[in-house]
């Protein structure tokens, strides 16, 4: 039996999630939102399960398809999504975009657009924890496609090796970009990748935001107590293609209707019965927020040519200088 | 004043910003009980410890990774590079990452990191042991790159890299390690990033070079000298961003440009001198300006072809011969 207040936390977060990235997704199929965007549609319970059990101040990276690990760690939506559309008050003053959400005020070390790169990063993090001995836990977000980088098995390994406060949660959406997984790993699953390293590997419904927030809590518990390092494979799925506008061709759209069919928010919400109309109130709260994200976002000035150079350096000396 | 080794200027260098500030942790292959390949981190472990000095796997993409991550965390990390030619390894994590996030972010992280990396030329080591890769490093826009020729500049540079906010690139030379220098003995002694030196004035050619190349044009400049040339030597210290209003001045001076370099010509921070020297620097030019560098070939083993491919002073001495001979009146 679930908590009522933590379900409802889940849900809420899952919620927000969801309609930041409807809304996103609707600026870009009606022409304004630039570029290329990245939705996790349907995987938000990962997201919403792991960071419900980590600090604020707890460091994560995400990847390109981050915008859920950034908003249930804290991330502002009316600045992602200023960033989103290229404005001067985005995160990154309009210069990065939607891959590269980061943000110290809530240990965002970083959305990023190289597949895998957060891995170490997020290693960085773990080691500063450490040394800093405030108890901090480090998570690296990433997709199963990430696990054919020679980054990740590097990462585990010195992980492992040191036993750093590190949760490695790999959000197996079952596609690496246009292909399935099976094309791309040899091995059965994800969490098995864990015990050559002599690292607890764990495999969770990654649809389930309960199961997700408990597989995690214990790993977290573990790493702060310093047990070191858990690989947690959450399974889930990605109801929109790799990038809006993707025509889909590599799958059957019947296998994308069997997994809406379980919706994380609605299974969560069908889990606590009795409490629909507590559901749909927070539902519509989370898409009154994030509409209103929108229309603050678009009042907002788009960057301005001026703030090219900015920011390249903290301590520019030479050429900057004298430009 | 102390005279000291190139590698003990390096090792002290590390000696004193560990016991400045403890912030600053080293990440490298054998940096820890074995003291470094080549010595540079000698007796750090067993005064500060297993995790300031850290050991660690041969994992150059990952501790890279791990020293930006933690660098963005707080710490103040320098890793080691072994060779040059590893740091290939370690591209994403700086190119994609170190270089651009304080820009991505707006301003909001810093990467406080310095990488440490040795250029193993001159030794015999071979394709893969001996490259000078700073032309790629120096085109990248984030990333401050440094090469000191004297044991003074190594430590100060990499005092300055390990105070510095942004992530800076120490590019260390083997082939000058058991060199000695005077080296001031103050403890703040940091060579300030983006300013170049004249090691010598001269009026009549202004010899560039850095890092390993620095004896080669002092030398070249001697045998200049002997000959009626008053060749002007100016040490790079830093090849991002370049010391553009120095090299200006001193063609400003002397009107005539020989650049001296270990690094393959084309897409170089010599090339990048010699643009340099073309279009704000077109009204001082009296000569072709000329570069000094190796084939477009990998560097080779066998002693006699190494010492045929690297510029040697007799190839400088020539190159400026010839710019005093084209002169325009």
């Amino acid at each position: 039996m679930t908590d009522t207040t933590v379900a409802r936390r889940l849900y809420r977060t899952m919620a927000r999630i969801r309609h930041f990235e409807v809304a996103a997704a609707k600026l870009m199929a009606s022409g304004r939102l630039p570029g290329t965007l990245h939705v996790s549609i349907g995987q938000e319970a990962v997201a919403a399960g792991v960071c419900d059990v980590l600090r604020r101040d707890d460091p994560i990276t995400t990847t390109h398809r981050g915008h859920g690990h950034c908003l249930a760690k804290g991330g502002e939506p009316k600045a992602m999504m200023a960033e989103l559309l290229g404005r001067a008050t985005g995160y990154c003053g309009g210069r990065s975009g939607s891959m590269h959400i980061a943000d110290p005020a809530v240990g965002i070390l970083g959305a990023n657009a190289i597949v895998g790169a957060g891995i170490p990063i997020a290693l960085g993090g773990a080691f500063a924890a450490a040394r800093q001995g405030r108890g901090g836990v480090a998570v690296a977000f990433f997709g199963e496609g990430a696990v054919a980088q020679g980054v990740f098995h590097e990462s585990l390994n010195l992980a492992a090796l040191w036993k750093l406060p590190l949760v490695f949660v790999c959000e197996n959406n079952q596609y690496v970009e246009l292909t399935p997984v099976s094309v791309h790993l040899a091995a059965r699953h994800v969490a098995d990748h864990a015990a050559p390293y002599g690292v607890p590997g764990v495999r969770v419904d990654g649809n389930d935001a309960t199961a997700v927030r408990s597989a995690a809590e214990e790993a977290v518990t573990r790493a702060r107590d310093g047990g070191g390092p858990t690989l947690l494979e959450c399974v889930t799925y990605r109801w929109h293609g790799h990038f809006e506008g993707d025509p889909q061709r590599y799958r059957d759209p019947a296998e994308v209707a069997e997994w809406k069919a379980a919706d994380p928010l609605k299974r969560l919400a069908a889990s606590m019965s009795g409490d629909s109309a507590e559901f749909a109130a927070i539902d519509e709260q989370a898409r009154g927020e994030m509409a209103d994200a929108v229309s603050a976002a678009e009042a907002d000035p788009v960057a301005s040519p001026a703030s090219i150079s900015a920011h390249v350096y903290r301590r520019p000396v030479g050429r900057e200088v004298l430009a | 004043m102390s005279s000291v080794k190139y590698w003990q200027a390096v090792n002290s260098a590390l000696h004193e910003e560990l016991e400045r500030d403890e912030s600053v942790h080293l990440f490298g292959e054998d940096v820890g009980a074995p003291g470094g390949p080549f010595a540079a981190t000698r007796g750090l472990r067993d005064r500060f410890g297993e995790w300031r000095v850290r050991d660690t796997p041969i994992s150059e993409a990952t501790f890279t990774g791990m020293a930006v991550g933690a660098a963005m965390a707080g710490l103040r990390p320098v890793a080691e590079i072994m060779y040059f030619d590893f740091i290939t390894l370690a591209m994403d994590q700086l190119v994609n990452q170190a270089a651009k996030m304080s820009y991505m972010s707006d301003g909001a992280f810093a990467v406080p990191l310095t990488i440490r990396t040795l250029c193993g030329g001159h030794r015999g080591s071979g394709p893969q042991h001996s490259q000078g890769l700073e032309g790629w490093l120096a085109s990248v826009p984030g990333l401050k790159v440094v090469w000191g020729g004297t044991p003074a500049d190594a430590k100060g540079l990499l005092k300055a890299a390990i105070r510095d906010d942004d992530p800076v690139i120490v590019i260390e030379s083997l082939s000058l390690w058991t060199r000695r220098g005077e080296v001031p003995d103050d403890p703040d002694h940091v060579v300030p990033i983006g300013a170049g030196l004249i090691r010598r004035p001269g009026d009549d050619v202004t010899l560039v070079c850095w890092g390993d190349t620095v004896p080669c044009a002092l030398e070249a400049a001697d045998a200049l000298a002997a000959r009626g040339v008053d060749a002007e030597v100016l040490d790079l210290r830093t090849l991002s961003p370049l010391d553009e209003a120095l090299i200006l001045r001193s063609l400003g001076r002397t009107g005539r440009l020989v650049v001296v370099q270990d690094a393959q010509g084309p897409c170089s921070v010599g090339s990048e001198v010699v643009r340099l020297a073309a279009t704000d620097g077109f009204a001082s030019l009296r000569a072709p300006a000329r570069q000094v560098c190796p084939p477009f070939a990998p560097v080779p083993f066998a002693p006699d072809l190494e010492h045929a491919y690297y510029p040697r002073a007799d190839d400088v001495v020539l190159a400026a011969s010839d710019t005093m001979e084209r002169t325009r009146v």
